[in-house]
This record gives C-alpha cells, sequence and structure tokens, in this order.
C-alpha cells in the first residue's frame, strides 16, 4: 500500500485533472440541458422537434462513441475545440487553452452526453408543477419565457434537484473515460501509468482511484440526501 | 347595464376530444355588461366552452372574436388578449411559491409593465375590496379555499380585463365558504363588468345572470332570461336537468 504515499502526487494530480473536467462539463451540461429542456416544452413545434431529436440521440448513445465522435470527428472537420479556449477560463482550467486538444474533445463529449440527462431531469421538475400554475400564468398573459421564469422553474428546481445531482455523479464516474481517448493524467489514467509503467500492484493503485472518485462523489450525494431531507420538512 | 354591443362572439364552434363532440356548432353571443351564466350536466361542455374564450382550449372548427377581433394564434398577440380576459379556475391555481400579494402584483408589473408600488397600492386595493387585504403577505396554502378564491378573482381584477370568465369558481369549495365567493362575483356583476359564468348555483343564476345559457352533449340547448328559463324552461333536457337539482 505504499504506493499510494510514494506516489501520492500523481494521485493528486490525477484528482485535480478529473475535478478540473467535472466541474467544467458540470457547468457545460447544466447550461445546454437547461437550453434543450426550454426547447422541449416550448410550444413551438420545430423547437420541440429539435429538443427531442436532441434527447433520442445523446441519451441513447454509449458515451465511448460519443467520445469516438468527438476525439475523431471534430478534427476530421478541422476543428480543434478551440472555442473552448475562453480567456481567463483557461488560466485556471490550464489544459483548456494547450495545443493538445484531447481535453477539449473529453470535454465537448461528456457535455453533449450529459445534457440530454440533465435535459429530462429538468423536464421532470417541470412535470411536477401542477399545469394549473402555467395555466393561470397564460390566463394572466404571461408569455412562455416569463411563465418559465416567475412561475414554473422557481416551483419545478425543488423536484428537479435530486435527479439533476445524479446526473452530476453519474457524470463524474463517465469522465474515468477520458483516459482512453487521449486524455494524459486523469484519475483514472493514473492507474495505467502507475501498473503498466511503474509496476505496481493493481489493488492498491485502484483502492487510491477509488477514494478520489469517493472524494468527489460522497459529499455530492450528503448534500443531495440534506437537501431531500429540508424539502420533506417543509412538505 | 348592457349596452348590446357584443364583445365576446362564438360563431359554429366545434371542437373535438378524440371522437369526442365536446362543442358542437356552438354560436353564442355576450355583450357588454352582460352576466351570462352556464349552466349543465358534467361532461356538457362548459368549462371548455368557458376555457375557448381566452384560447386555454384552441378549438377546431368555427370563429371566436373578442371585441372585434378574432382570437389570434399562440404568440404575443394572445398574450396581449388573455391579459384582456380575465380568468377564475375551479381549482384557483394561485402561484404557490408567492405571498398573496405577490400574486396579485405579477401579472400588472411583468405584463403591463407598471411601476412596483402602483401595482402593489392597487392590489392592495383589490384585496380589500374581496375582503382578505389582511392576508396580502400569506402564501395561499395558508388561506382557506373561499379565501384563495376571492385572492384569484382580486388577481384576475388586477389586469383590469374586459371580461371575466368563471370555471366553477365555488365547487371545489367547502359549503360555507362558497357564499363569500358569490358575494364577490355579485357584487362584481353590479358593477357592470362582463362576466361568463359556469357554476352550480342556481342562487346565483337566478339573482345576478341576465341571461342563463343551458348546455347538453355539447350543445347550446336554450338560452333565456333567468326567470324564463327557470319558470318555464323549454326543452326536455333542461325540465329533466332542473327537476334533479331542485327538488332537494
Amino acid at each position: 500500500m505504499s504506493v499510494l504515499i510514494d506516489k501520492f502526487d500523481v494521485f493528486a494530480g490525477g484528482f485535480w485533472l478529473t475535478l478540473q473536467i467535472c466541474v467544467l462539463a458540470a457547468i457545460g451540461a447544466l447550461i445546454l440541458g437547461a437550453v434543450v429542456a426550454v426547447l422541449r416544452i416550448s410550444p413551438v413545434p420545430p423547437l420541440r422537434a429539435l429538443g427531442t431529436g436532441y434527447v433520442n440521440v445523446f441519451r441513447n448513445m454509449p458515451l465511448t462513441v460519443v467520445m469516438f465522435f468527438a476525439a475523431f470527428g471534430l478534427p476530421a472537420l478541422g476543428s480543434n475545440a478551440d472555442f473552448l479556449r475562453i480567456p481567463g477560463l483557461d488560466a485556471i482550467f490550464t489544459r483548456l487553452g494547450t495545443d493538445l486538444p484531447y481535453f477539449r474533445f473529453a470535454l465537448v463529449a461528456l457535455v453533449l452526453y450529459t445534457a440530454a440527462f440533465v435535459c429530462e431531469a429538468l423536464r421532470s421538475g417541470v412535470n411536477a408543477v401542477p399545469a394549473g400554475q402555467a395555466e393561470a400564468a397564460r390566463s394572466l398573459g404571461l408569455t412562455f419565457g416569463q411563465n418559465l421564469r416567475y412561475v414554473v422553474l422557481p416551483q419545478s428546481w425543488k423536484a428537479s434537484v435530486v435527479p439533476l445531482g445524479s446526473v452530476i455523479i453519474a457524470m463524474i464516474k463517465n469522465s474515468a473515460l477520458i483516459g482512453f481517448f487521449g486524455v494524459v493524467g486523469d484519475l483514472s489514467a493514473t492507474a495505467d501509468q502507475l501498473t503498466s509503467a511503474e509496476g505496481y500492484a493493481f489493488v492498491p493503485v485502484a483502492i487510491g482511484i477509488s477514494i478520489g472518485y469517493l472524494i468527489m462523489t460522497v459529499p455530492l450525494g450528503a448534500l443531495l440526501d440534506r437537501i431531500e431531507k429540508r424539502q420533506a420538512v417543509a412538505r | 347595464m348592457t349596452t348590446g354591443e357584443p364583445l365576446i362572439v362564438l360563431d359554429s364552434v366545434n371542437k373535438w376530444f378524440g371522437p369526442l363532440h365536446v362543442l358542437d356548432d356552438v354560436s353564442l353571443s355576450v355583450g357588454k355588461g352582460e352576466v351570462v351564466v352556464v349552466i349543465g350536466p358534467s361532461g356538457s361542455g362548459k368549462s371548455t366552452l368557458c376555457r375557448t374564450i381566452n384560447r386555454l382550449e384552441p378549438i377546431n372548427s368555427g370563429t371566436i372574436t373578442f371585441d372585434g377581433q378574432p382570437l389570434p394564434a399562440e404568440g404575443k398577440a394572445l398574450a396581449k388578449l388573455r391579459s384582456e380576459v380575465g380568468m377564475v379556475f375551479q381549482s384557483f391555481n394561485l402561484f404557490a411559491h408567492k405571498t398573496i400579494l405577490d400574486n396579485v402584483t405579477l401579472g400588472p408589473i411583468k405584463v403591463r409593465k407598471e411601476k412596483p408600488a402602483a401595482a402593489r397600492e392597487r392590489a392592495l386595493a383589490l384585496l380589500d375590496r374581496v375582503g382578505i387585504a389582511n392576508q396580502a403577505d400569506k402564501f395561499p396554502a395558508q388561506l382557506s379555499g373561499g379565501q384563495q378564491q376571492r385572492a384569484a378573482i382580486a388577481r384576475a381584477l388586477a389586469m383590469q380585463p374586459k371580461a371575466m370568465l368563471f370555471d366553477e369558481p365555488t365547487s371545489a369549495l367547502d359549503p360555507e365558504m362558497v357564499g363569500e365567493v358569490l358575494e364577490v362575483m355579485t357584487s362584481l356583476a353590479r358593477d357592470g363588468m362582463t362576466m361568463v359564468v359556469v357554476t352550480h348555483e342556481m342562487g346565483f343564476a337566478r339573482h345576478a345572470a341576465n341571461r342563463v345559457i343551458f348546455m347538453a352533449d355539447g350543445q347550446l340547448v336554450e338560452d333565456a332570461p333567468p326567470a324564463e328559463f327557470f319558470g318555464n324552461p323549454r326543452s326536455e333536457r333542461a325540465k329533466d336537468f332542473l327537476s334533479k337539482i331542485l327538488t332537494h
């Protein structure tokens, strides 16, 4: 088990990289997922079809395939995902700005895939708001956007927050795939590095990696439980 | 009170829910200041009729005009029309996450872009008018059904509508609270508000309505002043309906 102490810096580095991509992907997926959710509940049929199409594609495709498309499809289209080199943001998340594009490709794939699930979690919350609330808002002359903003969404987030948290936890675990798509040095990839290249026994290394993921996911789960309890009291 | 000038006109309106013909060639004209009470057995289409007037239910054929304008399709123009037609629901539908005062001021502030202070002042006056000014800072769930429905009426009135639609406003209330809501509605009628009221309250129909509409199976069967309708119904369906509700 000495590998946990001897190679602490390697584990810590992997943890930090995984945390970076998860924070970025969570933000991206929440924004994109919200946009897709608005499309799916909009009164305009073509927009609804667009939202439904998005969810059908990305919810039903394996993440590995989405990653393949990002890692091989984007370069084939001549893109290095440079639109993600956002000034300021790339100073904190340094991998965003490097010339090696794989971190950005992996981020694109995680965001596209997770957004479909975020959309459905948000929509389940919207569906939990009684139809009469939106009807009353419409009868007052509120537009679709005002209806969402002032009446429906403030009531829907309570029902959305727990499923949303589960989606984000799943996303953190899904991020373990990125090492296979060219991203060097995330938490999972450290296993390969330490066992194959440096000859450490697998089980202690795997324990170290598991601890890394649990540090991210367990507090998130505990937070969700707290929110749920508080809601139960309020009800 | 009535000027005779039509405000709401339905012409040969048809609507289906799947195979069910809920509105069967309904034509109806409601004049400015007129109070029309719609009665009939459940499933007769009276609630649907009420909800088509502000297009909460779209229709399959026929035309509906409000204040001379045909009902617009979904969008800004429809939102504007809805802001001019107040609606009161059976289940109140007050915004559960907002105080009573915020319920009443939301429309004026967001739709009419009124100044919050002015909207608030008018909202308080309206809440006072419906007798619940002291409940302004509470949430809907803290009020009784009768108080909630009166708040919902104040919310609709805050938009200064040209007409008010009531979709069974007292059907979800405990019996002892029906009176307080009907009282508010009666005073509105007396002040000259144009009203379409779907209800089972025959007392209200008798003393507050200018006309009573009787519906059955999606059709408009009778259209008469209340004294005539209750004293001398012409159709068998209406006689049958009245005998069932007036005998006990």
